[in-house]
């Protein structure tokens, strides 16, 4: 523990006891304070030897335990908490300000209600241009109607897009929780289609409707960790080899790669392995680059997308050179 | 945090909270308790002053508004003092659903100093009698600062003001290039991670990757050494840089195909040929044609030329790599 996290817990313990004069329960008090009891007991009897310059028995802090609850009884003129921090201030109206961008989490008068009064408390801390600022890319609807779903413990119904496929789906799905990762808000679930939890894109979800029967994601359904992000490609999956080319080599920082070695042909070019169970997504992915990337393994991709291009240019009355 | 230094500590905010006086560090030492005291020797003295020193910069890191001053033109040396008004946290009540707000927008940072600012701003408004319950049952695990070994270093220099160097590599770069910047501010933009700042070297404001940052980004120079635009806005300026101007564009698809495409266009209705046509938005025409050459024979482009030329241009070269092949 941080000599400030424990001066900031001391400096704030009596305000707060002060502000609850019926007492607390120290369990609570721990709670509220995000450490042990113990911990709690240990700062009260700290306390217990501080006050006013004189120090005699009326000048100490005085706190009363009744039997499992606390309350102060002497503040020693700690009654108010110490402003907030600039680094405080940013964490609470930065995040404040994000949730106004995400308005199906929380009830959007509320936010912005909290808002102004945390950047009024906050004072100078909160005047100054914020070094930080959020901006989310969040499709509104979805949103509310996934957070209904999991507030009253409802399965949904919805159709999901998939990119790698283009084509709609349509599932009912037992909502687990709510992610935003990297800007982008998902919906964890249970797929009964699929048997199995899947990440939905909640941009990528159309007609979501709340069913009238409860969410069951049987037993075996359990919380993906997305430390790392939602591409979590098996380490067993198959191997796509690619040569990226100047243009391209934003794949190396965009998707979790490995082996990233730099090549000559093409120049400048990264050589790079992505590994995927999903070869259509590899497909488009190699299609999307336009060229930017040469298929290394498995060779079928990069024959299949030379082939589709063909089809296409075809389509706008124009041949491929064979000279290139 | 040894028991003895935080009792003396809580005590020097208590001592000079409750005076209006300025009080000199002679008298701090004789009242407050845990101080080496006077006896005399210079020993002793050089004792309580590093002390001294190193509790006063304990309390300004913290936030506690030392004063230093005279409280007549008589007092032979400067003394200390906090005033009340400055040190105390105005009143705040929240309502129940306004505390839940800020309970859930509170776990949205993941950054040790954010996470550790939100908590202990957490503490104080509870010790302000604010009830936040964070124990809501919504399940949700909201992250908006993921993983940017960048991002603390960026934010420590934008909130101190201070300048600050990097090496910066763009994707399309063989190496990274050493950038010089007054740095505004981080800002996260649809998920990415940028630091916007004056650009010392090319004399504008730049807006730059974190995750192109390669190794630390050093702050140097003094704290308060610029002060960014008046009017700035973060979002804005990086908006401005990864957006460009919108473009209407019109494709031809064939029926049932590029379900995609449809979810986001306007239907035009049906061509001579039977495709539909359809209309497409776009600030990013080139991440568009991108996208349109990956469906292949699926979709055509009507207009404008620069995107079907340029969507021809992808589709030949997609091409030649069968040559290759």
């Amino acid at each position: 523990m941080s000599t400030t996290d424990r001066m900031t817990r001391l400096l704030a313990l009596v305000p707060y006891l002060s502000a609850r004069p019926d007492g607390v329960a120290l369990a609570e008090a721990a709670r509220d304070f995000g450490v042990t009891e113990r911990q709690v007991r240990s700062d009260l009897e700290l306390l217990w030897m501080c006050g006013l310059p004189g120090y005699g028995p009326g000048d100490l802090i005085d706190v009363a335990f009744e039997g499992d609850r606390v309350r102060v009884t002497f503040s020693a003129g700690m009654v108010r908490p110490l402003r907030l921090t600039t680094d405080e201030a940013v964490a609470l109206v930065v995040a404040l300000r994000t949730l106004l961008e995400l308005p199906g989490l929380a009830e959007r008068d509320a936010v912005s209600h909290a808002l102004a009064k945390v950047s009024a408390a906050a004072g100078d801390a909160a005047d100054r241009v914020s070094p930080v600022a959020v901006s989310v890319d969040a499709r509104e609807e979805n949103l509310a109607v996934v957070r209904d779903a999991l507030e009253r413990g409802r399965a949904l119904h919805l159709h999901y897009y998939v990119p790698t496929r283009d084509e709609r789906t349509e599932r009912t799905v037992d909502p687990m929780r709510l992610l935003l990762v990297d800007g982008r808000s998902y919906l964890e679930a249970w797929c009964r289609r699929a048997e199995g939890v899947r990440l939905f894109r909640l941009d990528r979800l159309d007609d979501v409707a709340v069913l009238d029967e409860a969410a069951a994601p049987p037993p075996q359904a359990t919380g993906r960790n997305v430390d790392n992000g939602v591409y979590q490609p098996a380490p067993d999956a198959p191997a796509v080899r690619l040569r990226l080319d100047r243009s391209a080599r934003w794949v190396a920082e965009y998707y979790p790669t490995e082996d990233v070695t730099p090549v000559d042909d093409p120049p400048g070019g990264l050589a790079v392995t992505v590994r995927t169970g999903d070869l259509a997504w590899a497909r488009r992915l190699v299609a999307t680059l336009g060229g930017g990337a040469v298929v290394d393994e498995p060779a079928e991709i990069g024959a299949q997308v030379a082939a589709e291009a063909r089809a296409a240019l075809a389509r706008y009355g124009v041949t491929p050179g064979r000279d290139g | 945090m040894a028991a003895k230094r935080a009792e003396r500590l809580v005590n020097l905010v208590i001592a000079l909270l409750s005076t209006r006086q300025y009080v000199t560090a002679a008298r701090i030492r004789a009242t407050v308790p845990g101080y080496e005291a006077d006896d005399g020797s210079d020993r002793a003295d050089e004792a309580f002053k590093r002390m001294f020193e190193r509790d006063k910069a304990e309390l300004r890191e913290m936030g506690v508004p030392l004063e230093t001053g005279r409280t007549s033109v008589f007092d032979t040396e400067d003394g200390y003092r906090i005033a009340r008004a400055d040190y105390e946290l105005p009143e705040i009540h929240l309502t129940g659903e306004e505390a839940a707000a800020v309970g859930l927008a509170l776990r949205l940072w993941e950054s040790a100093q954010l996470a550790g600012a939100a908590q202990s701003a957490l503490v104080k408004l509870r010790a302000a009698g604010v009830d936040v319950d964070t124990s809501r049952s919504l399940p949700i695990q909201p992250r908006i600062d993921r993983g940017e070994a960048a991002f603390e270093p960026c934010y420590a220099a934008a909130r101190d003001r201070r300048r600050l160097q990097f090496d910066y590599r763009r994707p399309d770069e063989d190496t990274a290039v050493r950038r010089d910047v007054q740095p505004w501010g981080v800002v996260a933009w649809h998920g990415r991670w940028y630091l916007v700042g004056h650009d010392l070297d090319r004399q504008a404001p730049r807006v730059f990757r974190l995750s192109r940052v390669v190794g630390a980004p050093k702050a140097v120079g003094p704290a308060g050494a610029f002060e960014p635009p008046a009017d700035l806005d973060l979002t804005v300026v990086v908006a401005g840089q990864v957006t460009g101007e919108e473009h209407l564009v019109v494709v031809r698809a064939r029926p049932g195909t590029a379900v995609g495409l449809r979810r986001r266009a306007t239907s035009l209705g049906p061509a001579d040929d039977g495709d539909d046509r359809l209309q497409l938005r776009t600030t990013e025409p080139w991440a568009l044609a991108d996208e349109l050459a990956a469906y292949g024979a699926d979709v055509v482009v009507e207009a404008p030329t620069q995107v079907r030329d340029a969507v021809i241009g992808r589709l030949t070269r997609l091409a030649a790599m069968g040559e290759r092949a």
